[in-house]
């Protein structure tokens, strides 16, 4: 890491402790709530709402390696926020298109006053190219008639990055989300986060809705996915290193048999293990930022790297984390089940460890 | 010398340099032991080609880029180091040399030795012309190293040495040994060790090659019967080798944990598989993808650490984890490969080479320059502070 980013790491340390920590999870989880307006406002005033947008647009355009220090910082805490799905990937997906509608969005998301989700999966597993939703041409627009399922901040996002098969491909669409024909179901995920099933019933888009080019929604949304996925895996890492401090500490403050078990060897060697892992996989990350940030048309590989280890990285941490902790890390009180359930759902999102293995593998030639 | 160029116009002249030296036979990567030049005085080159590529090499200060050039270095930056190794993976070129001299005593030296003892040293070192070997493990002196017991008795001017060491890594090839020897056998254990330079000619030095499972004999047994070592035949002071051997083994770790960062001669592990079998079964694939996902990490890991040692961020305690993470993937990747072989992979030099004689020689990885259960031992202490 650079200076730059040690210190923003440091000030975004500084400033979740305050605004941000588990306990303030556990209180939106027991209200019921997904979504905290001042905690993003704040972010925004702080340039992370605008950390990749165009500082001519407002924004702080600190870059994708800046992005994933702040995401890494809001992993150990179990930060609630629309950062991913509007921070990176909506603004790197709008960014990719030079007009000022574009433009416009941009610097509202900057400011905070606007939240994007990503409509994109449909069955249970992420798999962008097998997307069925379609969007028939109709006059001059288009008809979106489909389901989505798992689009993550879905239920309050203001607007939609609908992802739908046309004639000769795959088009993406940037609709509000209260357009007529849209019925949001709010999942009622195990994490505790927003999450929606969203269904498309003959809903309209026009020529102005669409984001890029009519069948190359790819052109727009593969920098949006790899953004998001490397940015999950700095998140994701994060949320590794919060568990695993909580495991460490545990260890050293735990008596049996009349002495701290973290004198028993048997945990010392699962714990430095585990240690050895989150170095390797925040070397995944770091590069995957530099990557994106230098040369971003061949960042593919590194971003899977990245989220393939980050998952397999933290489903251990967690693993190991509950374990250790006896039973007092099943009990709903205590803070562990929140690291391993945020885990799981991150494990899942943006293509699991699988799809990214299998994109390793191509890149390597088997 | 790196403010005075840009890193392409070095990059350029590198290239040049190498397309002009670089024999033809030296750019088929060099992966097998056979390809490998390890110097010394009874060395035998497998070819001209080899010879003259250690030639060139010596000359501009190459087969050690990082020593400073009055070393026999290049004096290169580690900016400038990536480059070179860069521009040598490019063509395939072989490293011109290789020794224990070069990864381990080298370092230790450039770290701990005075002015005059690096002159006589490392330069014949640089240029190939002496192969040293390492004496630290002895019979009852394993991961519990500190416990060596080859006794070096003060004589006065030198010592007398007397005492067996085990697991010497070519001692039978080799021209000096680098060697743990107890000088005070009544201080803690940790403090009555000092580090000797010893010639392998000496009267009393005795080697034997123990053969391993592997059906070579990379391993001697080293004894010494009443060898005179002059007192100025000492690294730091004595009864201080400790601080000395902990610092050569960070180096030893680092280079053992290289080989599980990445390819075998340049190509990924998958392809390896994919050339062997028309079709990998869901078991062996997977295993391949895990494997490849780890290596590239760990290869992304060496390069970050080395990118903080160049910083001036040690990597200390973190070698422990680099050997550990490196050898343990090392074992996995030869694992995947005896599994693709089949049964091809079962006879001594069959279609497959020597596969299987690979696979066994990286059971030792995790057990040479301190096991993984030790590297994790020091990992648990160290970095995260539990209680001993």
């Amino acid at each position: 890491m650079t200076e730059e980013e040690k210190m923003l790491g440091d000030m975004a340390r500084g400033y979740l402790d305050g605004a941000a920590p588990v306990s303030a999870f556990r209180k939106m989880r027991d209200a019921g709530q997904t979504h905290d307006a001042k905690l993003w406002r704040e972010m925004a005033e702080m340039g992370w709402a605008g950390v990749l947008v165009p500082e001519e647009a407002g924004g702080s355009d600190m870059g994708f390696a800046a992005a994933n220090v702040i995401a890494h910082e809001m992993g150990k805490t179990l930060v609630v926020s629309p950062f991913l799905s509007t921070a990176v990937m909506a603004a790197t997906a709008l960014r990719q298109v030079s007009d000022s509608r574009a433009r416009e969005a941009l610097a509202r998301i900057a400011s905070g006053e606007l939240t994007y989700a990503l409509a994109v999966d449909e069955g249970i597993k992420h798999n962008p190219d097998a997307t069925a939703m379609a969007a028939r041409a109709d006059g001059n627009g288009f008809r979106l008639t489909g389901k989505k399922t798992f689009v993550v901040d879905g239920a309050m996002a203001d607007r939609l990055l609908v992802l739908a098969r046309t004639d000769a491909g795959l088009t993406l669409f940037d609709i509000p989300g209260d357009r007529a024909g849209i019925t949001r179901h709010k999942s009622n995920m195990i994490d505790a986060r927003d999450a929606a099933k969203i269904d498309f019933e003959e809903v309209e888009a026009t020529g102005e809705d669409v984001l890029g080019q009519v069948d190359h929604a790819m052109d727009v949304l593969r920098p949006a996915l790899h953004a998001g996925q490397a940015a999950l895996a700095a998140e994701m890492a994060g949320l590794a290193a919060g568990a695993f401090d909580m495991t460490v500490g545990y260890l050293k403050e735990r008596k049996q048999f009349g002495t701290e078990i973290g004198r028993f060897q048997a945990l010392q060697h699962r714990a430095a293990h585990l240690w050895c892992e989150t170095e390797l996989t925040a070397s995944a990350i770091l590069n995957a930022g530099r990557l994106l940030d230098e040369d971003p048309e061949n960042a593919a590989l590194a971003v899977s790297l990245a989220k393939a280890r980050a998952t397999a990285t933290a489903t251990l941490a967690v693993q190991e984390g509950l374990q250790m902790h006896g039973g007092i890390g099943m009990t709903d009180a205590y803070d562990m089940g929140f690291y391993m359930k945020r885990a799981r759902v991150g494990a899942e999102w943006l293509g699991d460890y699988g799809y990214h293995a299998e994109r390793v593998a191509a890149h390597r030639g088997f | 010398m790196s403010d005075m160029r840009s890193g392409e116009e070095f990059r350029a002249q590198l290239r040049d340099w190498l397309e002009a030296n670089c024999p033809a036979q030296m750019r088929d990567g060099g992966v097998t032991e056979g390809a490998v030049c390890w110097g010394g005085k009874n060395w035998e080159f497998s070819s001209q080609a080899q010879k003259d590529w250690l030639d060139r090499c010596v000359a501009k200060g190459y087969t050690v880029p990082t020593w400073p050039v009055e070393y026999g270095g290049a004096g290169m930056s580690r900016d400038e180091e990536k480059i070179f190794l860069s521009e040598m993976a490019r063509i395939n070129a072989r490293s011109p040399l290789q020794s224990f001299g070069i990864w381990m005593l080298g370092p230790a030296l450039l770290h701990f030795g005075c002015h005059a003892q690096n002159l006589k040293y490392l330069p014949p070192i640089a240029r190939g012309e002496v192969r040293w070997c390492q004496g630290y493990s002895e019979p009852g002196a394993g991961s519990d190293l500190a416990s060596v017991q080859t006794h070096g008795a003060d004589q006065g001017d030198h010592w007398l040495v007397n005492g067996q060491k085990i697991w010497t890594s070519y001692a039978d090839q080799a021209d000096q040994i680098f060697a743990l020897v107890r000088t005070d056998r009544d201080a803690p254990k940790h403090l009555g060790i000092s580090f000797l330079l010893i010639d392998m000619e000496d009267a009393g030095v005795e080697t034997r090659p123990i053969k391993m499972i592997s059906g070579i004999s990379p391993f001697c047994e080293t004894f010494f019967t009443d060898v005179k070592v002059p007192k100025d035949n000492i690294v730091g002071t004595e009864n201080r080798g400790w601080d000395v051997a902990k610092y050569l083994l960070t180096h030893e770790r680092e280079m053992i944990s290289g080989s599980g960062a990445l390819e075998s001669g340049g190509r990924a592990l998958g392809a390896v598989l994919r050339d062997t079998l028309e079709e990998m079964d869901t078991s062996l694939r997977a295993g391949a993808m895990r494997c490849e996902i780890d290596a590239l990490a760990m290869g992304l890991t060496l390069e970050r650490y080395k990118d903080q040692a160049e910083a001036g961020q040690g990597a200390g305690d973190a070698s422990a984890m680099l050997k550990y993470m490196g050898t343990e993937l090392n074992k996995q990747r030869h694992e995947l490969m005896m599994a693709a072989g089949g049964s091809a992979a079962l006879e001594w030099d069959g279609d497959l080479g020597n596969r299987a004689g690979d696979w066994l020689r990286t059971k030792a990885n995790s057990i040479e320059g301190g096991t993984s259960e030790v590297m994790l031992s020091i990992v648990s202490r160290r970095v995260l502070g539990l209680p001993a």
